[in-house]
């Protein structure tokens, strides 16, 4: 081994824990992208493949009844290759021994056996018989949830008729990744299942033999989906259409894209503050190494030594930084793929595993890693490879300090010696100090970024399901049933009230804009479920136009006072322009609400009802229950108060992973710049400290000038990382906005202080470390040598 | 010219430290016993290794002794910690260094501060500089100074607190000539005015000529004191 390499060794082993400090902030910066880098991908791939593999449709439409003839006419459209027309419905499940309302979505297989679309795997037992009745598939962790085996049988009240079903097998389907039931916040495998029936059993039970509901596209690769959409509208507008769409609506696939999204948005964004922090770090030590082995390099150069060699020793040293830092990057990143897996195993059901970082992601990583460290050393590395021999043996200048107005500020001011120490230090060295209050203001910023969201869960959860529905149970139905459901629905056991709502399904348009949503009529007395504003305020539908949640009415480029024209699907059809009364500001869906009223006037129908609300008597909860199953034309039941615990749970959990891992890459941050900082800061002072000591201040005194230069750039970082940290909040809340929920801004004083608070306490701890060294400090030495 | 009265400031007994790097020890001070007298110029002179800086550190607290014993008047410093050796520095003792050690970002007069802030009776930092003759240079900052000038800010540094005691190691080492006399009419100026006791090392065998006592040194014991019955002005000595 050279010598100069040996040199190279024994300089990394002495200053390791400098060298480790930066190591971890790059560390994190690696870890980071190869979790989201790798993650995304892999989560991509795996999705196309399935989609691929089992015919993932392009194209989802969903009609009252149109007749098994139409098919014809629709794969003639250009550019549709497999028209599979399906019946669909919502029914509630029996199952032994279980309390508690169960919901499934029914799909039927067709007669010939296969799907050609949306195909499921089966995953254990058999295909039911084409000529059963009684056989279905069930959707794999909904019977795992519920303890259903192939061979098993539950009872199912569809159309209002009880049906005895039996388990023929267990299967995943690519439509159903992320399985979500009506009216969930998060999936519910235990009470929301998928039910495959076959076709001739389930359209009898539904009164739909020669008809579909339902219909799922395949089109020529790379063919736009937006002319075949508005064919199949028109085609299908005279049977009740309820429009045509394409995949970014159908729900499991908006969900895993949004998370794709997501990682990619975190790949883009975080890596790069640890890579610019590793980048200024190594900048800093390694200006600092060369300048103390001044004397060493000179002698190098003397000894015949080349530029290019002596440049080299010094970024080779850097990459010794890197190569611990990409290390340990690796480890932590394939560490946190291996868990964003195993969350990713909770939410989405794939019949594959996820995790599956390919090796190009470690490479890109590892690269950018090394080009961070290396780029840090190119300064210092130039510096040592341009300083003459001759000068290089001399001792530098010493810095030189000069008078200006801060200067005399100060003097005025009347400071310490110590303290005026500390500030000239930081104005003399402009640049550096600016950069430590950067590093340690984004270590803030990150950490009131990811603090906020407990906050603005508790606003949702407050806002959500205490002041917007006060209901205890809510009842759907598959399509409006006349107001006197209400009657009867008072009369099951242990209900208090009972208030009605109808939905219709609808397309917004507005100059070239058009959106499909539903449109909620509501009662102006509605006390269960009310629509409230971010304030609080209660607000009562307009009798005299529509009302339309802030995101929609941009989303159409709406405001109060525009026409919106309305296109109704469904059972009540036709198009009306409507003016947009109001604007009400929401955290969830995309809401346009009108009065009941107004629209039975419209359409010129008896009141109807297709949600009822209910308020119950907890005693007697079972009762209720039980009733159920009897109710007829019943699509499904929500008990308000496990949707929300469910919420809760699976929000907590994730927040406390998420808040966990921000405090750790706060605290990465903090350390590698306040210990670096302080550790040149040191060595720098050295002798102005033993000095100190030598005239007799004390440890603490003196640990107070290194401590307070530290802890001062720590506190003006503060504003600027609340600034920061308030900035990427809303980014981020910009970002992960979607049809299905905004999060709301929330900043409090605490989280602002609870981040403040964890970066000062970071910083202190270690510049305590380095102070300790003091102790260390050999006075005579110090002051035997020359600088 | 005041003749030192004869009440010892410092006092050593059978004074070693030994230095052991594992493989061989080394003597640095093999039982010193010595008195230095309250308002005494004393000079320390021996080749280099011979022991004095080791004396001057222990004496001024600097540096701990590995046997017997040192007394500062009653004061057994050999019995004190860091804390009671830091509270003796700060209140007794002014050190004057080869290299100035100067804090480059005070001025002349914050770095005399820096003393006179924790001192119990100091002088005015624009006096202790105007005695070393720097009242015109009191806002200049160390890069500012000749080195000359630098070294008589060390030395005002020093005073400022009224020392009983200026430990003084090779002061004029890294000066010419004639900048290191007027460093060492300072140091004569203090010692005369203030009757602080002065120690000082050095190579420079012409500086002993201005001493009350001249202490040779040699492999860690003293070998020979002579008194000086007539000591010469600063500004005789040349070298």
């Amino acid at each position: 081994m050279d010598a100069l390499d040996r040199k190279l060794l024994r300089d990394f082993a002495r200053l390791w824990a400098q060298f480790l400090a930066i190591a971890l902030v790059l560390a994190a910066g690696v870890a980071i992208m190869l979790m989201s880098l790798g993650m995304s991908r892999s989560l991509e791939d795996t999705r196309d493949t399935y989609y691929e593999r089992n015919r993932f449709a392009d194209v989802f439409a969903d009609v009252r009844s149109a007749p098994r003839s139409m098919l014809d006419a629709i794969g003639a459209i250009e550019g549709v290759t497999i028209a599979e027309a399906r019946v669909t419905t919502r029914a509630t499940l029996s199952i032994a021994d279980k309390t508690g309302t169960t919901v499934a979505h029914f799909a039927s297989l067709p007669e010939s056996g296969e799907l050609m679309l949306n195909v499921p795997i089966l995953r254990s037992g058999r295909w039911p018989d084409p000529l059963s009745t009684s056989e279905v598939l069930l959707n794999e962790p909904f019977a795992e949830a519920n303890g259903l085996r192939p061979g098993d049988g539950f009872t199912a009240n569809i159309n209002g008729a009880e049906r005895e079903l039996t388990v023929a097998g267990l299967a995943l389907s690519p439509e159903f990744i992320y399985t979500i039931g009506p009216g969930n916040l998060v999936p519910d495998n235990e009470d929301f299942g998928i039910v495959w029936m076959p076709e001739r059993a389930l359209s009898g039970l539904l009164g739909r033999t020669g008809a579909f509901d339902n219909l799922a596209i395949m089109l020529r690769p790379g063919f736009r989906a937006e002319p075949v959409i508005e064919e199949l509208d028109r085609l299908l507008e005279p049977y009740g259409s309820w429009g045509a769409h394409d995949r970014d609506t159908q729900t499991s696939h908006s969900f895993v894209e949004g998370e794709i999204t997501q990682l990619q948005v975190l790949a883009y964004v975080l890596p790069p503050i640890f890579l610019g922090i590793t980048v200024f770090l190594v900048n800093m030590v390694m200006g600092r190494i060369v300048k103390l082995e001044r004397t060493e390099i000179g002698l190098l150069k003397a000894l015949g030594y080349s530029k290019l060699t002596i440049a080299m020793h010094y970024v080779l040293l850097a990459g010794l930084v890197a190569a611990v830092g990409v290390g340990l990057g690796w480890i932590a990143g394939s560490w946190l793929s291996y868990g964003l897996a195993r969350l990713y195993a909770q939410f989405f059901d794939f019949p594959y595993l996820v995790y599956n970082v390919s090796w190009w992601p470690y490479v890109a990583s590892g690269l950018i890693g090394f080009a961070a460290a290396s780029a840090g050393a190119v300064n210092a590395a130039m510096k040592a490879a341009s300083l003459s021999p001759a000068t290089a043996m001399q001792p530098p200048a010493p810095p030189r300090y000069e008078r200006n107005w801060f200067d005399r500020a100060m003097v005025a001011l009347r400071l310490s010696q110590p303290s005026m120490m500390i500030v000239r230090s930081i104005v003399r060295w402009p640049l550096r100090a600016a950069f430590s209050v950067l590093g340690m203001a984004l270590a803030v910023s990150i950490l009131v970024a990811s603090n906020f969201f407990p906050d603005a869960l508790d606003e949702i959860i407050d806002t959500a399901f205490w002041q917007s529905n006060r209901q205890h149970a809510m009842l759907y139905f598959n399509n409006a049933v006349p107001e006197t459901a209400l009657e009867e629905a008072r009369r099951l056991p242990g209900v208090v009230q009972a208030e009605g709502q109808q939905y219709f399904s609808a397309i917004l348009r507005h100059e070239h804009r058009e959106k499909q949503t539903p449109i909620e009529a509501r009662r102006p007395d509605a006390d269960l479920s009310r629509v409230v504003d971010t304030d609080g305020q209660i607000i009562n539908a307009p009798p005299d136009g529509i009302m339309l949640s802030e995101r929609l009415a941009e989303q159409l480029g709406l405001g109060v006072g525009d026409l919106v024209e309305i296109e109704f699907l469904g059972s009540q059809q036709g198009t009306y322009e409507i003016p947009v009364t109001r604007l009400v500001t929401q955290y969830f869906g995309l809401g346009a609400y009108m009065d009941q009223e107004t629209l039975d006037r419209m359409f010129q129908q008896a009141p109807q009802v297709s949600v009822i609300n209910l308020t119950l008597d907890a005693s007697q909860r079972d009762a209720f229950e039980a009733a159920l199953s009897d109710v007829p034309m019943l699509a499904g039941s929500m008990m308000m108060d496990e949707n929300r615990r469910s919420f809760e749970d699976t929000i907590s959990q994730n927040v406390l992973v998420t808040t966990t891992t921000y405090l750790l890459l706060g605290a990465l941050i903090t350390f590698g710049v306040a210990y670096n900082g302080a550790r040149i800061q040191l060595s720098e002072r050295a002798r102005e400290l033993a000095s100190l000591r030598i005239l007799g201040f004390t440890r603490g005194e003196v640990a107070y000038i290194l401590i307070g230069e530290i802890m001062l750039l720590a506190v003006v970082a503060q504003p600027l990382g609340w600034v920061l940290g308030w900035f990427f909040a809303k980014s981020m809340v910009e970002g992960f906005s979607s049809d299905l929920y905004a999060i709301p801004l929330i900043l409090n004083p605490d989280t602002f202080a609870s981040a403040s608070l964890a970066v000062l306490a970071a910083a202190f701890a270690s510049v305590l470390l380095v102070a300790r060294r003091l102790g260390r400090l050999n006075l005579v030495s110090v002051m035997k040598t020359r600088e | 010219m005041n003749a030192p009265d004869r009440s010892p400031v410092f006092r050593t007994e059978g004074l070693t430290k030994v230095y052991d790097t594992g493989e061989v020890k080394v003597f640095a001070l093999a039982g010193v016993d010595l008195e230095l007298f309250a308002g005494e110029f004393a000079v320390l002179l021996g080749p280099s290794g011979s022991g004095k800086s080791t004396l001057l550190n222990v004496l001024g607290g600097l540096d701990s002794a590995t046997e017997g014993h040192v007394w500062f008047r009653d004061l057994e410093l050999t019995a004190l910690a860091d804390r009671g050796l830091t509270r003796f520095r700060r209140d007794h003792v002014g050190f004057v260094f080869q290299f100035y050690n100067l804090v480059p970002s005070l001025t002349a007069r914050e770095n005399v501060q820096l003393v006179t802030d924790v001192s119990i009776n100091p002088m005015t930092p624009e006096e202790a500089l105007d005695r070393v003759g720097l009242a015109h240079r009191m806002d200049h900052f160390p890069a500012e100074m000749s080195g000359g000038e630098q070294q008589r800010v060390a030395i005002a540094r020093a005073v400022a607190k009224r020392p009983e005691v200026l430990l003084c190691d090779e002061p004029t080492g890294a000066l010419d000539s004639k900048t290191g006399v007027q460093v060492l009419e300072v140091l004569r100026h203090v010692n005369d005015e203030m009757g602080t006791s002065t120690v000082v090392i050095t190579h420079n065998a012409e500086i002993r000529r201005m001493a009350h006592r001249v202490i040779w040194f040699q492999d860690g014991k003293i070998v020979n004191v002579d008194v000086n019955t007539e000591r010469v002005a600063p500004s005789e000595i040349a070298w």
